[in-house]
């Protein structure tokens, strides 16, 4: 059947069973292929998005439980040529190594700047303990958010 | 002029473009064969062209893992990329560079001597000449062999390499554009899983396929091949759901069963094994006179990354292209090849970015199991990705370990006599180097012939054996290896084989010596240490930490130290951590200073020293697989938990000047004295030593009854 839902601003009609993972659904129909796929199970955090801005982990969401609302992708963060100031703030502190953890962390750690703009370290370990990363950047990944919480704050580009 | 002594992959890979490329964008490609895995060797290599050629580095552009195009060096393994492959880049790129200035001299009537290089154009007494690069490139023969006979730059001329320069993966990994192999759907693209052969030999009696169509539920191809059986559907999900229910499905004869005890490292000792004494092994000089004995232990431990093992392969008009995130794209073809029976040039083989993987994890047997439905299904795009459970599953385990440190003491409390006993599977089934093989050509009609495994030898630094040798002054050593033939579970190449165990053993042994004789272990340690570069850098560490306020023993907190150079050839690195000790271990912070020679890019390297740290605190606190009567039993993230971001240490890595010394490869440098400084430092926290790995909430308990 068809579905309607936003993503990343932009509204989309898609027909799918309303079974299907919305991650599926991301990947496969909408081509957003910067959500993740880790382990299906909700225990490891690459396939993080927002809906209506609450952080919600797409591999096990059924795609039917979003018709209506309002989904946010990496991709709607900002580009590699136009870096959302988190995005912008991962660069600086080249927080990363193989990247396939950071969608999922990048929304994450949007999604407790929206509503919480001068976390303490402890409130960003919080925000992003869920999450797993295997390369060990974790300490650079607190500095990011905490560098990018600070220029949001200032208003200016990280 | 005598050639000199040409780097391995040169060797191999003589010709100039097979390396080096001028292109009409004006850039230049570097190709190399060593892969980008988050590690930033693609950065590292366009800093060493782009000041060996004197171009800017965005005019550089790296081409990694391409069969087609690139050199082929093997795999990317034992932190030799920037050793081996650098420096091949760089002595092609002084040639290449030498030769150019000899065509742009006769192009404008000039003596060489009068030009120099800047930005890739020629410059002539200083004024910049209508001749670059790009103008003489047609002129230069680059299907020529390499001599190594050009002088590369001085140390003091690089401008580039020595920069921390961002990495150039980085953007598209956190902009969410990076392709990985996972994200690449062409249209058409048919979606393929598998179900695994529970274990070599295992036999596929029946499979109810009515049963697994019902549970798809959608458009579903079942693959068989013998014991290899596929579910391919243009929906992922349905081949997923087919997977998901296959098993239940699927009946086996001949399946293996396996008893829990195999989990444990303590089970290695007395099984079969194919012994070996390494070094000159020398006869004791005197009766032991005050021996001490202790071991030490890790078990079986996963690579666990983070995305699941995935392959695009597609057979068209004869020819198979595969794109994958393996190690080594040209040892891939070839081992396609042979599990294939295609002949080597009917394949290529691409490198794509894949979540991390620290050593040989499932990406080529992926590879492998994709080719496998591509023949079957000519003409379509096939992308098969393994389901989380798999990649526990099935992937090759980083080998358990027990190591027995049996050293006799002088009258002063130093190792006299030093006798290092280890017992290990092998660390290297990597397919192709004659000791193991892709995982589906087990489930063939007709499977290769087991073979008897063997590890990496002592010139590639061992396996088992690696780092075994302690750097410290020890008058006679020797080390007595069992390799234990038939492990419960394949096993190969992990982010620094053997050295983690046998550095933990060591260090920890090392701490219970200077407590022996009412020591502390930095002084004890400098008491048995006498080269400069080592010495320094426990020193150094010691002082970052405040060691020399380092409290009492048994408070609950702990500081420890350990010290390594990784396979004793390449890296150093000092660690000490902090950690507070309840019923778990904390590590709070940890203090590390490496020697790595010359850095070519220090951010790049600092982010492998920490992530080699929380790699090493997550094995040493929390990871061992687990096994099952059927094989491994720790199949998700719940049952094999790794280090969380509330769980990172603070951490704060170094370089020392390198002074002269040449790059040495840092990459798994961290891994074996992180360890040992937090077994050092529960040991001080505790006033027990706990000498089996993990440190887990039982094994503190039961360490804290023997106090």
């Amino acid at each position: 059947m068809d579905i309607a839902f936003t993503v990343n601003g932009k509204q989309h009609l898609v027909g799918a069973a309303e079974t299907v993972s919305l991650l599926e659904v991301l990947r496969n129909h909408l081509g957003l292929m910067g959500t993740r796929y880790g382990c299906g199970l909700e225990q490891c955090g690459c396939c993080m998005v927002l809906v209506d801005g609450q952080p919600a982990y797409s591999c096990t969401r059924e795609v039917g439980t979003v018709a209506g609302c309002d989904v946010t992708t990496i991709e709607g963060l900002g580009t590699a040529a136009k870096p959302h100031p988190l995005q912008r703030a991962f660069l600086d502190e080249q927080a990363g190594q193989c990247g396939y953890c950071l969608s999922g962390i990048l929304i994450s750690a949007k999604a407790l700047l929206d509503r919480n703009p001068n976390p303490s370290r402890a409130d960003i370990v919080t925000a992003l303990d869920k999450h797993l990363c295997r390369c060990g950047a974790h300490q650079r990944i607190l500095n990011a958010v905490q560098r990018a919480a600070a220029s949001l704050r200032e208003g200016s580009p990280a | 002029m005598t050639a000199p002594a040409l780097p391995a992959s040169l060797i191999e890979n003589p010709r100039l473009d097979r390396w080096i490329a001028f292109q009409p964008d004006l850039t230049v490609r570097i190709a190399t064969g060593k892969i980008e895995m988050g590690q930033g060797i693609v950065t590292a290599i366009g800093q060493i062209a782009a000041d060996e050629l004197d171009i800017p580095f965005a005019r550089v552009a790296v081409l990694s893992g391409d069969t087609t195009h690139g050199p082929d060096e093997v795999y990317t393994t034992s932190s030799l990329s920037v050793d081996v492959s650098g420096g091949s880049v760089r002595l092609v790129c002084a040639e290449v560079r030498a030769k150019a200035l000899d065509r742009a001299a006769l192009r404008l009537n000039c003596s060489r001597d009068e030009l120099t290089v800047a930005d890739g154009k020629f410059v002539q007494n200083g004024v910049v000449t209508d001749q670059d690069y790009w103008t003489v490139a047609g002129e230069i023969d680059l299907t020529q062999a390499v001599t190594g006979t050009s002088p590369v730059k001085l140390r003091a001329a690089y401008s580039v390499v020595g920069q921390s320069v961002p990495r150039v993966d980085l953007p598209g990994k956190v902009s969410g554009a990076a392709a990985y192999v996972h994200d690449v759907l062409p249209a058409g693209v048919l979606h393929a899983r598998t179900l695994r052969q529970p274990n070599r030999g295992a036999v596929l009696a029946s499979l109810d396929e009515a049963a697994i169509r019902h549970a798809a539920r959608g458009e579903l191809q079942i693959v068989r091949e013998a014991n290899f059986v596929a579910f391919v559907s243009p929906v992922e999900s349905v081949a997923q759901a087919a997977a998901v229910a296959a098993p239940l499905h699927a009946r086996w004869d001949n399946v293996r069963q396996l008893i829990p005890e195999q989990q444990e490292a303590a089970w290695l000792k007395g099984q079969p094994s194919d012994d070996r004494r390494v070094g000159a092994w020398p006869a004791p000089t005197t009766p032991p006179k005050n021996l001490v004995r202790a071991t030490f232990s890790r078990p079986y431990i996963a690579h666990a990354s983070m995305g699941p093992s995935c392959a695009l392969a597609e057979f068209r008009d004869g020819h198979l292209t595969v794109r994958s995130h393996g190690q080594g794209m040209h040892p891939l073809r070839q081992n396609l090849a042979a599990a294939l029976k295609l002949p080597i040039e009917s394949i290529t083989a691409q490198h794509l970015h894949g979540a991390g993987c620290y050593g040989h994890n499932g990406a080529d047997d992926a590879a492998l199991d994709a080719a496998l439905v591509a023949l079957r299904l000519p003409g379509k795009c096939i992308r098969l990705q393994w389901r989380r459970e798999e990649e526990f599953g099935f992937e090759p385990v980083g080998p358990a370990m027990l190591v027995t440190l049996h050293v006799d003491l002088d009258e002063r409390g130093r190792p006299a006599d030093w006798t290092t006993e280890i017992w290990s599977p092998t660390h290297v089934q990597r397919p192709g180097n004659g000791t193991g093989f892709l995982l589906a050509s087990e489930a063939m009609a007709n499977p290769p012939p087991e073979v008897a495994p063997f590890d990496p030898t002592e010139q590639r630094g061992g396996g088992g054996t690696r780092n075994a040798l302690p750097i410290y002054d020890v008058p006679a050593h020797r080390i007595l290896h069992h390799l234990v033939v038939r492990p419960p579970v394949r096993t190969s190449a992990l982010r620094g084989l053997g050295a983690l165990p046998n550095v933990y053993a060591i260090e920890s042994l090392i701490d219970d010596l200077a407590a022996r004789v009412g020591e502390d272990p930095v002084a004890y340690r400098l008491s048995i240490l006498s080269e400069p570069r080592a010495r320094r850098l426990v020193e150094l560490v010691a002082e970052r930490s405040g060691w020399a306020s380092r409290g009492p023993s048994g408070t609950g907190t702990g500081l420890g130290i350990g010290f390594a150079r990784y396979k004793n050839r390449a890296a150093y690195a000092a660690v000490v951590a902090a950690v507070t000790v309840q019923e778990t271990v904390k590590v709070d912070r940890v203090w590390c200073v490496a020697d790595a020679g010359l850095v070519v890019n220090p951010d790049g390297a600092r982010n492998q020293l920490e992530g080699g740290i929380v790699q090493a605190v997550s094995w040493t606190l929390k990871e061992q697989v687990r096994l099952d009567e059927h094989g491994i039993a720790s199949l998700d993230w719940d049952s094999y938990p790794i280090l969380r971001f509330s769980e990172v240490p603070e951490m704060r890595v170094e370089f020392v000047e390198p002074g002269s010394n040449p790059s040495l490869g840092v990459g798994e440098c961290t891994v074996g004295p992180t360890a040992a400084a937090i077994a050092n430092a529960v040991n001080h926290a505790l006033g027990v030593r706990i000498n089996d790995m993990p440190l887990t909430r039982d094994r503190i308990m039961a360490a804290l009854l023997k106090v």
